[in-house]
């Protein structure tokens, strides 16, 4: 290419005249390098923009004679992309989020049987959500990153997600590493501002403390198959609950999961799930928990053990003539069940008193979503948790409360308005009946809008 | 148990064992182009339909599970597709296809896009920044597009090159007399005043002449709202238009609420292939098109 030759015949010129003035220092080397760097950069832009026109031109010209000639107005060149130092900028995403919440209880009272579980409560009155800002781009032609903070409105900033995606793997293979959430349940993987609800159902919030983000790395494989067939697996740090921070070599937490998914004609899809977690918890200390001697305010417990859940989750949506943006309707329903056995040491701050423990928990949901007419959509949602009949070793026999005889249940109703895809206004009232002769009627209301680039949704 | 074992392989691969490519069309109009171009050459499947709109499709289980295996993704682009696309490719595990690659075709890159935004804000609605990519509603843009899709097929299946030139030919040809035909008849519908529900037919109203008086969409991608409406009824009063039209996929009131009030028709166009009962492939998609609004004239 002419171009071509005559940019290095001038480079060449630049060079030697640079070499050839002996009196030059080093910064000026550098700055003369710099020049040519740039000036480098900005003809191979310049030429691969001309090479595209050029391309464009042919092919118009060419292969389409008259008619297509007459469709194209003049002026109009295929769209080239901007240079400069801010063409490399990644996409930017900012999700801003607020709720008022209006509650009767004590949003500390955990739900009965699951003291030692965590406790995510509500927040009550005016409030800041979490903002969220996401970023996210092609690395190079490997690799994909993506970085999620959670911006808390009493301030700091907290790493949701930050994983760096392959994208050259190929065979359906997917190798995903940093801090990411967890690809078990159907609702886990959902950011926040995707959820149906104000809030997660009680058996995320219990069993997964509202979400499950691990650092680790997560391999799927999708199956070269007309109906979707994905296997995952992902081994982790086990940081957050049911797991406990640590600090050893290997890996901490272990998930296995399956999808399979469909269309059943052009209006209906599904997909179900079945996942298994595994970890252990060492020193995990839970206070408040109520006792059989009743101690007022509790005592606190520390667990130490194996910690194996199994999930099952199904999704199936609905639109009439498959098209979404004016009428739809969603059910989904998750169920998990964990199993925990180890030693449970009794009040740690007081007798401490260590003993064989083990209980398995379980819990569901059911929820329905439907958009009624466009922007508007309405939702049903029960939660129900079974806190199990633990096995308490004899020494703690008489401290710890082993059946609860109660399961926590909640129905929730919301109402949502979007008046772009954009925007999202949410009212939300709750029935809630978790707590054991504290029945409450919860009020919410939210807003979740986004900002910036357009980031895909995930069915 | 040999005959099992055969069985399962033959469901694992008939997609690609009849049929030298994959192609995974994003709209009913490139699945429709690509079987011109490729006939039997190619197992096409068509991610969304006439009845859909493409802009709020989800990046559902069984297009991720067809992607996988996709040897061409051919799409409008022009951002159309941002909201599911990106998802698909990223989950389906096919490096063949993502964008850059021979395997990733994008129709927009080909035509001259119009109404592309002065100014990039959503403020203004659901703009896209190359502009409007509703290109299909042109049959003239369907001639570089074709052009450009062979080339990338015998790109991807050089075997087959003699014959996709000899069917680019073929398509080119009769394309370019089928444009004159419609041309002709649509002769009384240049300089007619329309009303548009979304702001999908600009490369149609530049082919044929029409001219757009009002949108009943407040922004692009904005539910109408009555206020909205109320203005566009009062508009029409000064400057009074001939029909309003909507594609399949539409919501169908906000059109009939103002074609009622300002005794317009109301003309829904197939806008994809498949949108009607007549737009069975790209040719039914124009002479169904151009009879619609030629009925919406009467």
């Amino acid at each position: 290419m002419f171009k071509r030759t005559s940019l290095s015949v001038a480079i060449a010129a630049l060079l030697s005249h640079s070499f050839n003035a002996s009196a030059a220092s080093d910064a000026d080397l550098q700055a003369i390098r710099e020049q040519i760097q740039q000036l480098k950069q900005s003809y191979e832009q310049r030429i691969s923009q001309l090479e595209q026109r050029l391309w464009a031109a042919e092919s118009s010209a060419q292969q389409t004679g008259t008619v297509a000639a007459r469709a194209q107005p003049a002026g109009v060149a295929p769209a080239s992309p901007a240079g400069g130092d801010n063409a490399f900028n990644p996409a930017i995403a900012l999700i801003l989020g607020g709720t008022y919440g209006s509650v009767r209880q004590d949003p500390a009272i955990p739900a009965t049987g699951f003291a030692m579980n965590p406790n995510m409560g509500h927040e009550q009155g005016f409030n800041l959500g979490e903002s969220e800002l996401g970023i996210s781009a092609n690395i190079d032609a490997h690799y994909r990153g993506t970085a999620t903070l959670a911006l808390d409105p009493a301030g700091g900033v907290s790493v949701e997600n930050a994983y760096v995606q392959t994208s050259a793997l190929g065979n359906g293979l997917n190798l995903k590493f940093g801090r990411y959430f967890s690809g078990l349940g159907y609702l886990n993987e959902q950011h926040a501002h995707a959820w149906d609800f104000v809030d997660p159902p009680l058996v995320y919030a219990t069993l997964w403390e509202n979400q499950l983000a691990e650092d680790g790395l997560q391999v799927k494989w999708l199956a070269p198959t007309d109906t979707f067939i994905e296997l995952g697996a992902e081994l982790g740090r086990g940081r957050g609950f049911p797991g406990s921070d640590r600090a050893k070599n290997g890996a901490g937490s272990g998930v296995l999961f399956a999808h399979a998914g469909d269309d059943i004609g052009i209006e209906h899809s599904w997909r179900l799930g079945a996942s298994l977690h595994r970890t252990r918890a060492a020193d995990r200390v839970s206070d408040a928990v109520p006792d059989l001697p009743g101690t007022v305010g509790g005592v606190s417990n520390s667990f130490s053990g194996d910690s194996q859940t199994a999930g099952l989750d199904f999704v199936w949506k609905y639109a009439p003539n498959g098209n979404v943006r004016n009428n739809y309707a969603k059910l989904q329903g998750e169920y998990f069940r964990r199993k925990e056995t180890g030693a449970l040491t009794y009040d740690i701050a007081g007798a401490n008193i260590a003993d064989t423990f083990s209980v398995m928990q379980s819990g569901w949901y059911l929820q329905g979503v439907y958009q009624f007419m466009p922007q508007w959509r309405t939702g049903l949602r029960y939660d129900r948790l079974d806190p199990g009949a633990a096995q308490v070793g004899a020494l703690n026999a008489g401290n710890v409360i082993a059946d609860y005889a109660f399961q926590p249940a909640r129905t929730s109703l919301m109402l949502d308005y979007s008046a772009s895809e954009f925007s999202r206004l949410r009212l939300q009232l709750s029935r809630d009946n978790s707590r054991q002769n504290l029945s409450d009627n919860q009020l919410f209301v939210q807003y979740i809008m986004s900002l910036g680039a357009h980031s895909a949704h995930s069915y | 148990m040999k005959r099992t074992l055969l069985f399962f392989s033959s469901l694992l691969f008939s997609f690609s064992a009849h049929a030298a490519l994959n192609v995974f069309a994003c709209e009913p109009e490139w699945a429709a182009l690509a079987q011109e171009l490729a006939g039997d050459k190619a197992a096409i499947y068509a991610a969304t339909g006439a009845l859909q709109d493409p802009h709020h499709v989800e990046a559902r289980p069984s297009l991720i599970a067809r992607a996988r295996r996709a040897d061409l993704v051919v799409c409008t682009g022009a951002e159309l597709e941002a909201a599911w696309l990106p998802v698909v490719l990223r989950e389906s595990g096919n490096h063949k296809v993502l964008p850059g690659g021979d395997g990733y075709f994008e129709a927009a890159q080909f035509v001259a896009m119009l109404e592309a935004p002065a100014r990039l804000d959503r403020g203004e609605g659901d703009v896209h920044a190359m502009g409007n990519p509703h290109i299909q509603t042109d049959p003239r843009n369907f001639l570089p597009v074709a052009a450009a899709l062979a080339r990338r097929l015998i790109r991807l299946d050089p075997g087959n090159a003699a014959l996709y030139r000899q069917r680019l030919a073929d398509f080119d040809r009769k394309w370019r007399a089928a444009i004159a035909a419609w041309e002709t008849r649509a002769a009384p519908l240049k300089g007619v005043s329309i009303v548009v529900q979304h702001k999908a037919f600009p490369y149609l109203e530049a082919w044929l002449g029409l001219k757009q008086v009002a949108a009943l969409e407040p922004k692009p991608g904005m539910e109408p709202s009555v206020t909205h409406l109320s203005q566009v009824l009062a508009a029409l009063q000064q400057r009074p238009a001939r029909m309003v039209l909507h594609a399949a996929y539409q919501n169908r009131k906000p059109s009939g609420w103002i074609a009622e009030r300002s005794h317009i028709a109301v003309v829904e166009l197939p806008f994809s292939v498949g949108g009607s009962s007549k737009a069975q492939n790209l040719y039914g998609l124009f002479d169904d098109t151009i009879e619609r609004l030629l009925a919406g004239l009467k």
